[in-house]
């Protein structure tokens, strides 16, 4: 506005200096005249003659001005009389702000959130070179297996890649500080922050050279871990901390905000990072030279100028050239392949299909904003008519009179899109605390000037759209006729009255599609709450510890599920004596329903007696270890056979239970109690199966339970622990008092993470709750705002009928005729709407069928609650006018 | 020149002809409105009487173009007037502008005295 104040002043100026420049021409040609011997009255109206029309010469003189300064004038003048027109009509312009900035202010919000995710590239330099590199396994139908040591130096010598870091991400037991503490730790090769392009803030980091086989006994910690247990300290470098009773020095500290680019968050998080070569100890000359998958995955950076296809063509010969090489090792039969996938899509894979969905939904009701805005703009123009007719007639063209009441959208627009901006500026802490941490790169949520534009050109898009309707209806005013409509404040023609039922009709069917989407998304989600779970989360809570795992196998003071099982033991009896404790059970991480982390995840090799299916390929299934209570604690029934018990110890034959989706998979004719596996982690012995649990949704609300086997942990070690306690008592309470009895035992293990099973449960289903109640709150915004368009087009439609109305009722109709009338019209809008909706709202449920479960994509209960729900909220909005309408009195109307 | 194009307009002719004179009359140093049409009429032995409708949008147009610039100064009768004045630009159009004119003026004359057809 401040340059157009600057134009307008300057103009003012400059006008009143001609005035002053042409009143002294005439002066001085009134002062020749008289010189010359006039009389001064004859030299005035000589002089004034002689010189012509003062105000003509002034305006022509002024055209001459500049075209920049005449157009700013203009939309000066168009922008000062919106203001006043909206000035006018404070209520009207109130509710078009509010309802753009309800549009503008939710589409922002959820683009700054899809700009932060999904727009931006990742923080490092040249980020289209970084890949991640999964190796699949076709053939037995596993992907992302992990990845050998030799097959990492193939990809290294291969040319298609500057640098390749294996990483692995797992938990570690920092040490050594005032109390013991879980760090999350990614393993990776000493060039893993040299690939990424990244420095430490303090310290020189790794050597990318490093040819260290095994640990070079460096560490880079992140900066979240340098503030809280270091205190900054900013002679931290050189410092060494003990990692699983390992010495590490910590060579460096990661900028704020540095994350590791990884598909979970845990690891996104990750505090500590040490250098290894893969190569060597801890891992054992037989692990390091063999081609069976011994990380879990790593990333690389492409040579500069490859796209992912050509390195993937690439990769894939390679591929090719070392299944001939060492057949073996990869058997055709299981299809062994080396897949690139660009870095960005495995941080931000899982949200990506949420976030375009709600970035879809908070578009429509955007666009219902606007058709809402339009129709009241409408209204309006038809209260205006005679104005813009009686303008027309004076002379204004009806480009200038378009232009202004575009200008008049566009100024209501802006302003609705400044009150948005303001409201997700205001609200954005608490709208980022509403975000599932589930959502990579939520803190990286900024309102940047991307965001801010695209604000602006919603706004003006949004002007310009629901602006339209009027300015197009200018065009087509029929002067004569408004003009002869004398008195009458109405002037609405039919093509309006289309125009503005068209406007609502689409409303309706808009409120709809979003509508029944939520209705859909509800009934999934509560059916996912009903499903029958196969174990029983009340009363249960989860506390974790770790045993440490150093490099060093002397330090380990668990090595065998022998030496583990006294520790075991002893914390078990020492939790079940603690108040409100009524039993307790210990597990491996995997054993914790619902809630894998990460590292746990671990999938298990295992072979089946006899089996020839598979060849000699072992098969990769989930699998924990759990102490003898875990069944019974959880509420898991036993189908078949028997649960473990205390005997089975490591001196006695190794069992397993397994769950019922295991033994329909691979004895679907037989029983498989009795039939025997060999797991990967015993080297030589045959495990024999003892009994069968039901199916559990252990993995996913969602999904009937993949084939789990549970082993004994008194058999097989677990590092990763996950201590069940049943009873009732304070969560708070209870990690301090499993902290003191676990600490009591072992002084140097971590204890945290105490969570309800009940609250794991419904964590699994934060993403889906988050779309379930956006979507929800969308939904309701669209059908309050066709309830409105209905109740706009409806009492306008009265008003201008009164008349009418008035004449039916004096010639005997009575209210409820009236009242039927009136209502009839709303629900022909209603029905029409409803449609048009019904087929889009069958089309989205189709696209989204895949996060829909337990319930059909076209499912009826939904469509025709969404329906009749639509239709009851469109007839409230008529009612009121109604109510108008069999009020009115018959002489008022008809003498009016 | 195509024909759907209207020949050079009059007006056109007249406006650049308008300049030409009022930039030939301000030669002499800086003048106000009302001395520029005094001086043109007395220089052009009361031939030429320069509308006020057409003077001052020329004196806007050539302050856009840059070839004059304006100052304030003092009437004959002491009074703050607007005074206008050549730039270097508009001294180097002068010239240019009327070696122009001196050539279309010769040119026309040399067809003006060229042997006629008989007249009937």
């Amino acid at each position: 506005m401040s340059l157009l104040g600057w134009f307008t002043r300057l103009r003012e100026r400059r006008t009143a200096e001609l005035a002053d420049e042409l009143q002294m021409h005439l002066d001085m040609a009134q002062a020749d005249r008289i010189a010359r011997g006039e009389s001064p009255r004859d030299a005035a109206a000589n002089a004034r003659r002689e010189f012509g029309n003062v105000g003509l010469v002034q305006e022509v003189a002024r055209d001459e001005w500049n075209g920049a300064g005449l157009a700013a004038e203009r939309l000066g003048q168009d922008l000062r009389f919106a203001v006043r027109m909206l000035r006018r009509a404070p209520g009207f312009a109130a509710l078009g702000v509010v309802t753009i900035a309800i549009g503008i202010g939710a589409s922002t919000a959820m683009f700054s959130v899809v700009q932060a995710t999904l727009i931006r590239p990742l923080p490092y330099p040249h980020p289209e070179q970084l890949v991640r590199i999964e190796d699949d396994l076709g053939g037995i139908g596993a992907r992302d297996v992990g990845m050998s040591t030799p097959e990492w130096h193939d990809l290294q010598r291969s040319g298609i890649f500057t640098a390749i870091s294996p990483t692995w991400f797992d938990n570690n037991n920092l040490t050594g500080l005032s109390h013991p503490q879980r760090v999350g730790l990614q393993i990776v090769a000493p060039n893993y922050f040299a690939l990424l392009g990244v420095k430490p803030q303090l310290g020189a980091g790794f050597d990318p050279a490093d040819p260290t086989p095994g640990f070079n006994a460096q560490a880079i910690i992140s900066d979240a871990l340098w503030k809280s247990s270091f205190g900054a300290d900013p002679r931290i470098l050189g410092r060494v901390v003990q990692l699983d009773s390992d010495s590490y020095r910590i060579v460096g500290v990661m900028p704020r905000g540095f994350q590791a680019p990884a598909r979970v968050g845990e690891e996104r998080r990750t505090e500590v990072w040490p250098a290894f070569g893969f190569a060597g100890a801890p891992l054992s000359e037989a692990s390091v030279i063999s081609r069976s998958s011994l990380f879990p995955g790593a990333i690389a950076r492409m040579a500069p100028g490859l796209t992912i296809a050509d390195a993937q063509r690439r990769v894939d010969a390679l591929v090719q050239l070392l299944r001939r090489a060492y057949p073996a090792d990869y058997p055709a039969r299981s299809d062994w392949r080396v897949r690139l996938v660009p870095l960005k899509d495995i941080v931000v894979g899982d949200v990506r299909q949420p976030l375009v969905f709600l970035l879809g939904a908070v578009g429509l009701v955007l666009l219902v904003g606007c058709a809402n805005v339009a129709n009241l703009l409408l209204a309006r123009a038809t209260t205006r008519g005679r104005e813009m007719a009686v303008r027309q007639a004076l002379g204004g063209a009806p480009s200038r009179l378009m232009r202004q009441l575009l200008t008049e959208s566009i100024v209501l627009s802006v302003l609705g899109g400044i009150a948005g901006i303001a409201l997700v500026i205001a609200a954005k802490g608490t709208l980022v605390r509403l975000i599932p941490d589930t959502v990579p790169r939520v803190n990286d949520i900024t309102i940047d000037w991307g965001v801010l534009a695209f604000a602006f050109l919603a706004s003006l898009v949004a002007g310009a759209m629901f602006g339209l309707a009027p300015v197009l209806h200018v065009r087509g005013l029929d002067v004569t006729r408004v003009l002869k409509l004398e008195g009458r404040g109405s002037t609405s023609s039919r093509d309006q009255q289309r125009t503005r039922r068209l406007l609502v009709i689409g409303e309706v069917a808009l409120s709809l599609v979003l509508l029944s989407t939520a209705g859909l998304l509800v009934r999934s989600f509560w059916g996912l709450l009903q499903v029958p779970l196969g174990f029983n989360p009340q009363h249960v809570t989860v506390v974790r510890t770790r045993l440490p795992y150093p490099n060093e196998p002397k330090e380990d003071l668990y090595p065998t599920p022998g030496a583990e099982e006294p520790f075991v033991r002893d914390v078990m009896r020492r939790l079940r004596a603690l108040p409100g404790v009524d039993d307790v059970a210990l597990g491996s991480g995997a054993a914790v329903p619902l809630d894998h982390p990460y590292q746990d995840q671990t999938l298990l090799r295992v072979r089946i007696e006899g089996d020839v299916s598979h060849g000699d390929q072992p098969l990769l299934l989930t699998g924990s270890e759990v102490t003898p209570e875990y069944f019974r604690l959880l509420g898991m029934s036993l189908v078949h056979g028997r649960p473990f018990d205390d005997f089975d110890t490591g001196d006695k034959p190794l069992v397993a239970v397994i769950n019922e989706g295991m033994a329909r998979r691979y004895w679907p004719h037989d029983d498989a109690l009795g039939k025997r596996v060999k797991v990967s982690r015993v080297a030589t012995d045959w495990t024999t199966i003892v009994g069968i649990v039901a199916d559990a949704r252990t993995d996913s609300l969602a999904g009937v339970s993949a084939p789990h086997i549970y082993t004994s942990l008194y058999q097989q070690e677990g590092k990763h622990l996950a201590i069940f306690l049943h009873g009732t008592f304070e969560i708070g309470a209870i990690e301090h008092a499993v902290r003191e009895q676990v600490q009591a035992v072992n002084s140097a293990l971590p204890v945290f993470g105490a969570e309800r099973l009940s609250d794991v449960v419904s964590e699994s289903l934060v993403m889906r709750r988050f779309s379930m109640m956006l979507i929800a709150v969308f939904a309701l915004t669209a059908l309050f705002l066709a309830a409105l368009g209905v109740y706009g087009v409806i009492s306008c439609m009265v008003s201008e009928r009164t008349h009418e109305i008035g004449l039916r009722l004096a010639l005997g109709a009575d209210g409820s005729d009236v009242m039927r009338m009136v209502m009839r019209q709303g629900v022909r809008l209603a029905i029409a709407g409803a449609a048009i909706g019904l087929i889009g709202a069958v089309l989205v449920s189709h696209a989204m069928s895949s996060v829909l479960v337990g319930v059909s994509p076209s499912d009826p209960v939904t469509f025709v609650l969404a329906t009749v729900l639509l239709t009851v909220v469109a007839l409230a909005g008529c009612y009121l006018p109604a109510r108008r309408a069999i009020r009115v009195d018959p002489m008022v109307a008809l003498s009016s | 020149m195509a024909p759907r194009h209207p020949p050079t307009s009059r007006i056109e002719l007249l406006q650049g002809t308008l300049d030409l004179i009022v930039l030939q009359a301000l030669r002499w140093g800086p003048c106000h409105g009302y001395g520029i049409v005094q001086l043109i009429r007395a220089q052009s032995n009361n031939v030429l009487q320069v509308e006020t409708g057409s003077l001052y949008p020329a004196l806007q147009r050539l302050l856009r173009q840059r070839v004059i610039a304006t100052e304030w100064g003092r009437s004959d009768n002491n009074r703050r007037v607007r005074l206008y004045r050549l730039t270097p630009k508009g001294r180097a159009r002068l010239t240019a502008e009327r070696s122009r004119w001196q050539q279309l003026t010769e040119a026309i004359a040399a067809l003006m005295v060229a042997p006629q057809p008989e007249e009937s």
